[in-house]
């Protein structure tokens, strides 16, 4: 009787640790459901990517599509590299679009903002492995006070 | 070979103190054997030494003709099932009432169903007269009781080999008669040998067939009781008589008492 | 030269004992399995390792979880920020306090319960009689009490981290009036899955491992007496302590440092 008892107490406490598992899983985590599925990889060049870091989202109007799984320095010139992957769900984007480093909020993240462009018969789409080179670089506070006071100087 | 068990020579130190030092003895099939000594002579690790618990650092130790010191440790278990060791306090399981506790070593050596366990159980538990207690935890049990529940357990397999560690220390008259009772008639009915150590002169001469007198690390006498009462070594005279001091020192190995006081002997 | 000789002492002392418990875990885990016999021994002690540890596990993750709440969105609000309350608290409950305060509840609750009653059996020499009548104490006593911790404390730090995030949702959402949505949602999108939640569980089995090793160990090796025992169980707590405390430090510069 007694160790009926204690098997029905740990069998309860084993389902209560699972659920506590699932809740964490499911309420406060999120997997990675994006880059989950089928992806394909696209290269960028900034200028500069401020405070970019590898697992930052990439959005379409707000929407990620993917994350940055690669930063690095390249060519002749030590450019940063950024190495993205996008969700296979979205794999018309055109040649013609552009990508910049944005920030959510004043203090907040620093993500890619991915802008769709035109769609005509003379562009195609953006296929794996293809590099996006029309880009915008982060905004560094730094230097935009910079350019304001030299603009000032001028006047 | 008429022996169940033989010492042969050995030797043991436990840390730096010698324990024995060529120490022997036998323990004819059958009978009832008692050790005495004086406390703190290692009675209690003979026994071990027996059960193959603790290794003696030289000598020769036989338990139904197999080497107990060169077994390997499969063999020791099995070896072990055939004798069994009741402890100075019990040692009863406390977590189990006292039915699983003489059930215990059944459960963990057979395969037999629990109807069969529960007759031998219970048939175990009658011979020491503790059939109505079954039910009760060794927390609820008198010191005399819990001895004899442990004693229904080491009895449970049906052993060769009983190894009584000081089974009357700390027993009211009563219970003292009962266990001397019981440890004869469990020898006569189960056709037992049994190996006694105590220091209760009197109780264990009564049953026992042949006895042995170990001190300063080894036997110094041996014989059946009425030999031992005829001896006339000083040793066994303080021994059985029980006189405070005499060959066996009433003083722990000391210095010089002057000397010491004089803090000299440290110095 | 003395001191020499004595640090040479202490060092070879703690290797032998490193040593020794070594020995002991592996004669209680290695082994042919019996399931039909330690099945039951391992629920018991399931039962008392971690059923019994549930309901401090839960008060505790529920206080801890409220005043991470309460303390983050103090800090946050100053600077505007108070829908980044959800991942502090989350964050903070999955990476550390989960599997560390767990460990240190635990060693303090069931560690030091292991240790004494293994001791307590060692003095009335239970553990000699199980070895008398052939049952090795290794596999029948240690085996299935290692096991029990080992999987128990994990479950725990779970169900701790749950109550701690939920506890911090009640007064930041329920009292503070962080919007319920932003808290949840800023949580998920900060939250990550792998490094985050498995890190944690990782943590907390290296720490279930080590916690329950030196409880078992410290009983299984006491000195038989009152004074042996009372002092095992210090050391169980005190050791078991630091251990989690420095093992902890390690994982995280190995985990969330690179």
């Amino acid at each position: 009787m007694e160790s009926r008892k204690s098997h029905i107490f740990v069998g309860l406490f084993v389902v209560v640790g699972v659920l506590a598992l699932l809740f964490i899983a499911l309420r406060a985590a999120s997997g990675s459901t994006v880059t989950a599925g089928e992806t394909y990889t696209l290269y960028a060049k900034f200028d500069n990517i401020g405070s970019l870091k590898v697992r930052s989202p990439v959005k379409v109007g707000g929407v990620v599509v993917g994350r940055v799984t690669n930063i690095s320095l390249s060519g002749e010139y030590y450019e940063p590299l950024v190495e993205m992957e996008i969700s296979q769900d979205y794999d018309k984007f055109s040649e013609t679009s552009s990508l910049s480093v944005l920030t959510a909020g004043l203090l907040g993240e620093q993500y890619l903002g991915l802008q769709p462009g035109f769609i005509d018969d003379t562009v195609g789409t953006l296929e794996d492995g293809d590099t996006i080179s029309d880009t915008k670089s982060a905004l560094v506070l730094e230097q935009l006070i910079g350019q304001f006071l030299f603009s000032q100087g001028e006047n | 070979m008429d022996n169940f068990v033989a010492l042969k020579d050995v030797h043991f130190s436990h840390g730096q103190r010698t324990i024995y030092d060529g120490l022997s003895l036998t323990v004819p099939k059958g009978k009832i054997v008692a050790v005495m000594g004086p406390s703190g002579i290692g009675k209690t690790t003979l026994l071990r030494l027996i059960g193959g618990q603790l290794r003696p650092a030289s000598g020769s130790i036989k338990v139904a003709d197999e080497e107990v010191t060169q077994l390997s440790r499969k063999k020791l278990y099995e070896l072990r099932k055939r004798m069994s060791m009741l402890f100075q306090s019990g040692a009863l399981f406390t977590d189990m009432s006292v039915f699983d506790n003489v059930a215990f070593p059944l459960r963990e050596h057979t395969e037999l169903s629990e109807d069969v366990i529960r007759s031998i159980v219970l048939m175990k538990l009658e011979a020491v007269g503790l059939r109505g207690a079954r039910d009760l935890m060794p927390s609820e049990l008198s010191g005399g009781m819990a001895r004899r529940a442990a004693l229904a357990r080491a009895i449970a397999l049906d052993p060769d080999l009983i190894m009584y560690d000081e089974p009357f220390a700390g027993q009211d008259p009563i219970s003292m008669g009962v266990i001397v009772k019981l440890i004869r008639s469990l020898n006569e009915s189960l056709g037992l040998t049994s190996i006694v150590v105590s220091h209760d002169v009197d109780e264990i001469l009564s049953i026992a067939d042949y006895a042995y007198i170990i001190a300063d690390k080894k036997v110094v006498a041996e014989g059946t009781p009425d030999e031992l009462r005829d001896n006339d070594k000083a040793i066994v005279r303080q021994f059985l008589q029980g006189e405070a001091d005499g060959p066996v020192k009433f003083h722990y190995t000391e210095d010089d008492f002057a000397m010491d006081l004089m803090g000299e002997a440290h110095g | 030269m003395d001191r020499l000789a004595r640090l040479g002492a202490t060092v070879t002392d703690a290797i032998a004992g490193i040593g020794r418990a070594l020995a002991m875990l592996l004669g209680a885990i290695i082994g042919k399995p019996t399931p039909r016999k330690s099945w039951p021994l391992f629920v018991q002690q399931m039962y008392v390792v971690g059923v019994l540890s549930l309901i401090i596990i839960v008060v505790s993750g529920l206080f801890i979880g409220m005043v991470l709440g309460l303390q983050g969105y103090t800090i946050l609000v100053d600077y505007g920020a108070e829908q980044s309350l959800g991942p502090m608290v989350a964050l903070s409950l999955l990476r550390e306090l989960g599997p560390v305060v767990t460990a240190l509840l635990f060693a303090g609750r069931a560690g030091s319960a292991l240790t004494a009653e293994i001791g307590l059996m060692k003095a009335t020499e239970q553990l000699s009689s199980l070895e008398m009548m052939a049952v090795d104490p290794l596999r029948r006593v240690v085996a299935p009490r290692f096991w029990a911790g080992f999987v128990s404390m994990p479950l725990l730090a779970l169900i701790f981290s749950a109550v701690g995030i939920y506890g911090g949702y009640l007064v930041g959402s329920g009292w503070l009036g962080v919007d319920e949505g932003a808290f949840w949602s800023v949580m998920q999108s900060a939250v990550d899955w792998r490094d985050d939640l498995m890190n944690g569980i990782i943590k907390s089995l290296v720490f279930a491992f080590v916690v329950t090793w030196i409880a078992l160990y410290k009983g299984y090796r006491c000195e038989p007496t009152s004074a042996g025992i009372s002092k095992a169980t210090t050391s169980t707590v005190v050791t078991a302590s630091l251990a989690i405390l420095g093992l902890d430090f390690i994982l995280t510069a190995l985990m969330f440092g690179g």
